[in-house]
């Protein structure tokens, strides 16, 4: 597993035709390679490499960056808790002790049966509703210990599966650009100014003196 | 005076259906596009000039000012929609993301159109799964109805909105960082000059990169003119803005209030707002515009939300993020725990940055651990002045971007207010380990502080 299917090679070239220079598809294709596979493979990045143009060490180096890739295999349930300050003054570390207990692993690791791996995140903007989680980026607002446990348990069960995707399957509805009503990408050596923004075309005074025949006379 | 306020970008909030295109056009929707389109995109200009709105991202420099940095006759021009909310104690994008996406794209599409911009792209925060959803789904629809692309509503108007999915980088908020990551790189901020957007941005061409909050502000002042806009709030501040107040409040809640005006006592302690200090507690502290804000206390409480005045007071309204603290808090847990943030997130891009908070955050904790030394609270500042000298507000930097500075914010406020609790914890610290008969080994004790350090 790891190279993108067929499917995803297609998908992943509409998404290179959407930007004036490929390399800016390398993120989303990053996000295509986590949805495939659950996270990202190494063979995954040097597809990319290959269909955006670059190096595979420049595909690492992007994906090595941003906390969302996991360059190896994480739960099919990664579980965001977060302890930053408005979380923390309502009991964020709790709940994420809570997790620890409750699933017998620390904060950055996965159970031993694949299920769920869970992470001390920072910040998820959902400060009002403190202490407050996200399972695959779902969210779940002022949560409980005991709301904590009937999630795991619905989630152990499959009760949830409509509503949370396994990892890597971020939103269930994409962009879809059609070609009949894009605009199209603008390349940035484009050079010409937007047909809108050209000064307003005044009507053409009529010739005080004409000295011949008009070109444009009817 | 509250009741007579309009909700500007709230207003479709109630809805169940506010995401979708038929409430949006049921509400007026798309009505400020046909306007802008038969006007001039100059005028469109002009009217938000009039309206002086202040960007809602974090730095509050006026759109319209921006917008008119652009160099002449320099094509093609990107717009960047900056949606990666993620300061901390910041929760509106979100919302505005999720309930109004067509407020959104509408004001994309009004400021493509005032300033030339020849391709668009929102960039939003990764982990925003549900907002991911209901943009894509938006923006499919109004590509349908004729709205975005090719000759939008059949004019020579001509624009592509792209989705752009984020990937966990606060520093990505930055926007040279943004950029970066859109054209596919490592989030680092770029040096200012040569590298401002609107003169050298997205592949190095002029680049508009605006917040979301305050380009869903655009459709209203198209539709109701600028002049209406500027005529709520007051001193720079105008129009409305959203605030999060979270913490130890009664009521924790995201509201829209009149800009300029309305008072951080009122949004705290106001019954239709968060409602004041939970029962039995009184106010400590709170964080007035996100974790970067250097911290304000019972004194602060009657000032405006207004930009030029809190920025007097020695700190920013930021990202409208007000984090309440109540006497129950343990300034050097919170503060350690703000300064961890920006020590995970630095990018590593500027040594002063990288190094410092790192430093900053492993003596906060070996505070907080009891291990504290006397000399800390000195080091601390040391450090800090090292990455913002001075403690100047607004701070100097010896980096290219503000997020170290914005970790000295925290230290700088809590360390001269709560002295005596970062005192007391080293020498709580001190004593529990005098009580260790016979003293540890110094090597065992330096590992147990390296250990705790790294968690």
């Amino acid at each position: 597993m790891a190279r993108f299917t067929p499917d995803n090679v297609e998908l992943a070239l509409e998404i290179i035709d959407r930007y004036p220079v490929r390399k800016s598809a390398l993120i989303p294709l990053l996000h295509l390679a986590q949805e495939q596979d659950g996270y990202v493979a190494e063979d995954a990045m040097a597809h990319i490499a290959e269909l955006v143009g670059v190096t595979p060490a420049e595909v690492l180096g992007t994906a090595s960056f941003y906390e969302m890739f996991k360059l190896h295999p994480v739960g099919r349930y990664v579980i965001n808790i977060c302890t930053n300050i408005s979380c923390q003054l309502l009991g964020g570390e709790d709940l994420l002790h809570h997790a620890e207990q409750t699933l017998g692993v620390k904060a950055g690791s996965t159970t031993p049966d694949g299920l769920f791996t869970i992470e001390d995140v920072e910040c998820i903007a959902a400060c009002t509703e403190a202490p407050c989680l996200q399972v695959n980026y779902r969210y779940r607002h002022r949560i409980t210990a005991e709301e904590f446990d009937q999630l795991i348990e619905d989630l152990r069960a499959g009760r949830l599966t409509d509503e949370v995707p396994a990892h890597g399957v971020l939103a269930r509805v994409r962009q879809r650009l059609v070609p009949t009503s894009r605009a199209g990408a603008v390349a940035p050596d484009d050079g010409r100014e937007p047909v809108w923004m050209a000064p307003p075309t005044v009507p053409e005074p009529a010739p005080e003196a004409p000295s011949g025949p008009s070109a444009g006379s009817v | 005076m509250a009741d007579q306020v309009p909700q500007i970008i709230t207003g479709r909030f109630g809805y169940e259906d506010s995401h979708t295109l038929a409430r949006y056009e049921a509400t007026g929707g798309y009505q400020a596009l046909r306007t802008a389109l038969a006007m001039r995109p100059e005028q469109v200009v002009e009217e938000v000039k009039t309206a002086s709105l202040l960007g809602r991202g974090g730095a509050g420099f006026p759109a319209g000012v921006k917008w008119g940095f652009c160099p002449q006759a320099v094509w093609p021009r990107y717009l960047v929609v900056n949606g990666d909310e993620s300061e901390p104690g910041t929760y509106k994008d979100r919302l505005l993301l999720e309930k109004d996406p067509h407020q959104l794209i509408e004001g994309v599409l009004l400021t493509s159109y005032a300033v030339g911009c020849g391709q668009a792209f929102l960039y939003v925060r990764g982990e925003m799964a549900l907002a991911q959803e209901r943009l894509a789904q938006a923006l499919n629809d109004a590509y349908a109805a004729g709205y975005i692309g090719r000759n939008i509503l059949g004019s020579d108007f001509s624009v592509d909105v792209v989705l752009h999915w984020g990937a966990g980088a606060y520093i990505v908020g930055e926007e040279t960082a943004l950029i970066e990551s859109l054209e596919g790189n490592r989030g680092m901020p770029r040096l200012k000059p040569p590298f401002f957007p609107a003169a050298k941005g997205l592949y190095l061409q002029p680049t508009i990169v605006n917040n979301v909050e305050t380009l869903s502000n655009i459709p209203w002042i198209v539709a109701n003119g600028g002049a209406a806009f500027a005529e709520l709030g007051a001193e720079a501040s105008r129009g409305t803005r959203m605030f999060a107040v979270s913490g130890h409040v009664r009521n924790p809640g995201v509201f829209e209030v009149e800009f300029g005006v309305t008072t951080f006592r009122d949004v705290i302690y106001g019954e239709q707002y968060a409602g004041g200090i939970r029962e039995g507690h009184t106010l400590k502290a709170f964080i007035p515009g996100g974790a970067s804000a250097p911290w304000f206390f019972d004194e602060h409480l009657d000032l405006p939300l207004e930009k030029g005045a809190v920025d007097r007071a020695g700190s920013m309204l930021g990202s409208g993020a007000i984090v309440v603290m109540d006497d129950s808090t343990d300034a050097v847990k919170a503060c350690h725990r703000v300064v961890r943030f920006f020590a995970r997130e630095s990018c590593g891009k500027c040594t002063p940055c990288r190094e410092g908070t790192t430093w900053l955050e492993k003596i906060l904790k070996r505070i907080l651990d009891g291990y504290g030394r006397p000399s800390d609270l000195a080091l601390l500042l040391d450090v800090a002045d090292n990455i913002s000298p001075g403690f100047a507000w607004p701070p100097k930097q010896t980096t290219i971007c503000p997020l170290g500075p914005s970790a000295v914010s925290p230290i700088m406020t809590a360390v001269e207010r709560f002295r005596v609790e970062f005192e007391d914890h080293i020498r709580r610290g001190m004593q529990a380990q005098a009580a260790q008969a016979p003293q540890q080994p110094v090597a065992v004790r330096s590992a147990e502080v390296r250990d705790a350090a790294h968690g």
